[in-house]
């Protein structure tokens, strides 16, 4: 897997790239991810009101109804039950939605990376203990575990990170594993050992960036999930806790108006709902561009 | 006068213990290597060669592979007792070691060049930008045209010869006493094969390290060392001057292993070969190993296993027909 994908004389990384611009869903995912990070980080500068501001005297707006809160007159996605911008909050909580994506996600590569490859490096004991957690967290619905630990520390952004990243580890945990069985056996790990390298070292310098292409769209692909985890505990009123504004919460507290207002829970439904669907194109693509089998 | 030997290997045992049984892989094997020599070690697949060169750099998987009993002293000290934080400084440093697969051996994320460095850092306490300077000396020592952009140059953008001196390279950029070189020329095609032989002579001599040259290839011997060492099943069956080996085979199994070389002239026809197969070693034959696929087994031979004969000269060998005494139990 790790020899000969290029013969053409360009490094690997530049192949994947050329691999991946060939790919228009992907590079459609790509664009959609790089604006919506982007929309994310200058949020204040784009928002027409402050995302908390409320004005009880304009609650529950169609699109378009003027405003005295906006800095355009205007409330362009409708107002929510306490006259708050949608729009704004929807601007705002995509720093939840994608924090929430990204940093769980750190986090779950650092546990699972750093379990996956002890798993699979030392074998026997350690490998044993680590992958039967691993297990048992599988054996349960993800949803049981994120609630149980979010009642045992209680609703906040940090405890969603927290539960995403105890319980989302497992998976990372078993792909790296398998990969790391399989790279310990080739002849440059063995001649590394014969150079004298330490254990410590022929991971992470020879194992673990072999296995970078199948982590990447792993990562990729986690980011979407945790999204919806994110908005799921939310939903339930286990995540993000008013008055910050998060996709999740938006569609929990515009549940009560559903048949009223529809709009007011469309919105946040399609953002996660792009956001989701474009990192899951680009992960599709980028595991395309990382494995040079399915090249046609 | 004595040379002294840079590496002694006593009556090393390694077992292996599978599913199936234990597996004597290596079986009481001795010999050394004197400073300075290249010492060919030949046998078919399986044999235990390349077991006990990864006994000698302690790199045999354990579980299962076990060391049983034996000695391996290297200048003096046994590398069996060894720490294994010890061991670490002495492979790469002291003790190098090229594998048989040039295509596998180096890492494909990384330029050649930072694979050398690195074990440069590690052993010689360089900075840097010295490792890199040593690296590049030793591309070009190895004979890579243009070493300074070859450094940056991945495995995949070369050919299995010079990706062979890569390791060549790799291998000598700590000046190593020993080299084990595993099957080095196996995989690589015959002319790049000479190149790299040649190579690897004219640099042991400038470095003055001790080779252990393992191969199933006797031309490969023929072409380098001084003395060899022939394994069958786990043992050493004879050890001659490779003079001496290739004018007089001693054992049967060696001499059959000479006739079974293609040759240019004599009469044509069907290349000759050793009937038979090498013994499984979980169920090896009673008496001498060998006495399955000897044109010349006794019956002695089948009930009796032979000792190794110490003919003098340094010539070794183990067969009754030459005189060995049976084994004591």
């Amino acid at each position: 897997m790790a020899q000969g994908w290029n013969p053409g004389g360009t490094s690997f990384w530049k192949d994947v790239w050329l691999r991946l611009e060939k790919n228009k869903p992907a590079m459609f995912g790509l664009v959609v991810v790089i604006i919506f990070s982007a929309v994310a980080i200058i949020a204040p500068l784009l928002s027409p009101a402050d995302p908390l501001k409320t004005d009880l005297s304009n609650r529950l707006k169609p699109p378009g109804s003027p405003s005295e809160i906006c800095s355009n007159g205007v409330y362009i996605l409708g107002s929510d039950e306490f006259g708050r911008d949608i729009l704004s909050r929807i601007l705002f909580g995509a720093r939840v939605s994608l924090s929430v994506g990204i940093i769980s996600q750190v986090l779950v590569t650092a546990i699972g990376v750093t379990m996956g490859a002890l798993a699979g490096y030392y074998g026997g004991k350690v490998d044993m203990i680590i992958m039967r957690i691993a297990d048992i967290l599988f054996a349960f619905p993800d949803l049981l575990f994120y609630i149980g630990v979010m009642f045992a520390l209680g609703p906040s952004i940090y405890n969603v990170f927290i539960a995403l990243a105890l319980i989302g580890w497992a998976g990372m945990a078993r792909l790296v594993r398998s990969q790391v069985l399989y790279l310990r056996e080739m002849e440059y790990v063995e001649a590394a050992r014969a150079q004298g390298l330490s254990d410590a070292r022929i991971i992470l310098r020879h194992i673990l960036p072999n296995c970078m292409g199948p982590i990447i769209v792993s990562v990729t692909m986690g980011i979407p999930g945790a999204i919806l985890a994110e908005a799921s505990l939310s939903f339930l009123g286990l995540g993000v806790q008013p008055p910050t504004p998060s996709w999740g919460n938006m569609i929990y507290a515009a549940r009560s108006y559903m048949l009223t207002n529809p709009w007011y829970s469309v919105w946040p439904g399609i953002a996660i709902m792009i956001t989701v669907f474009s990192f899951n194109l680009l992960g599709d693509g980028l595991r395309d561009a990382l494995d040079p089998r399915l090249k046609r | 006068m004595e040379e002294k030997s840079l590496l002694e290997v006593k009556d090393l045992t390694v077992k292996f213990f599978t599913d199936d049984g234990v597996v004597t892989a290596v079986d009481r094997v001795s010999f050394d290597i004197k400073r300075g020599e290249t010492l060919g070690m030949v046998g078919e697949s399986g044999c235990g060669k390349s077991v006990t060169s990864l006994a000698i750099m302690r790199l045999l998987p354990s579980p299962p592979a076990r060391i049983t009993s034996g000695k391996i002293l290297f200048e003096g000290e046994d590398l069996l007792q060894k720490s294994e934080a010890e061991m670490r400084r002495i492979r790469g440093n002291r003790i190098s070691m090229i594998f048989q697969e040039p295509m596998t051996s180096l890492n494909p994320v990384f330029t050649v060049g930072r694979q050398i460095s690195e074990a440069i850092m590690l052993h010689q306490k360089l900075s840097g930008k010295e490792a890199v300077e040593r690296a590049v000396e030793m591309l070009r020592l190895v004979g890579i045209p243009n070493p300074e952009k070859r450094y940056h140059e991945y495995p995949h953008q070369m050919s299995g010869g010079m990706r062979q001196r890569v390791m060549i390279a790799m291998a000598l950029s700590c000046n190593p006493k020993l080299l084990i070189a595993d099957e080095p020329t196996t995989a690589l095609d015959v002319t790049i094969q000479a190149q790299i032989l040649d190579l690897m002579n004219r640099l042991k001599d400038r470095v003055g390290m001790s080779v252990l040259l393992i191969t199933h290839d006797l031309g490969v011997v023929a072409e380098t060392a001084r003395r060899v060492v022939v394994m069958y099943a786990g043992q050493v069956v004879e050890e001659a001057s490779c003079e001496d080996l290739f004018e007089n085979p001693l054992h049967p199994y060696t001499a059959g292993l000479l006739k079974s070389i293609p040759r240019l002239e004599g009469e044509k026809g069907r290349l000759n070969v050793i009937e038979g197969s090498v013994p499984n070693p979980l169920n090896l034959p009673p008496g001498c190993r060998f006495n399955p696929r000897c044109p010349e087994a006794a019956d002695i031979c089948r009930k009796k296993s032979p000792a190794l004969l110490e003919m003098g000269n340094g010539r070794r060998v183990r067969c009754f027909s030459r005189g060995s005494p049976p084994e004591e139990v």
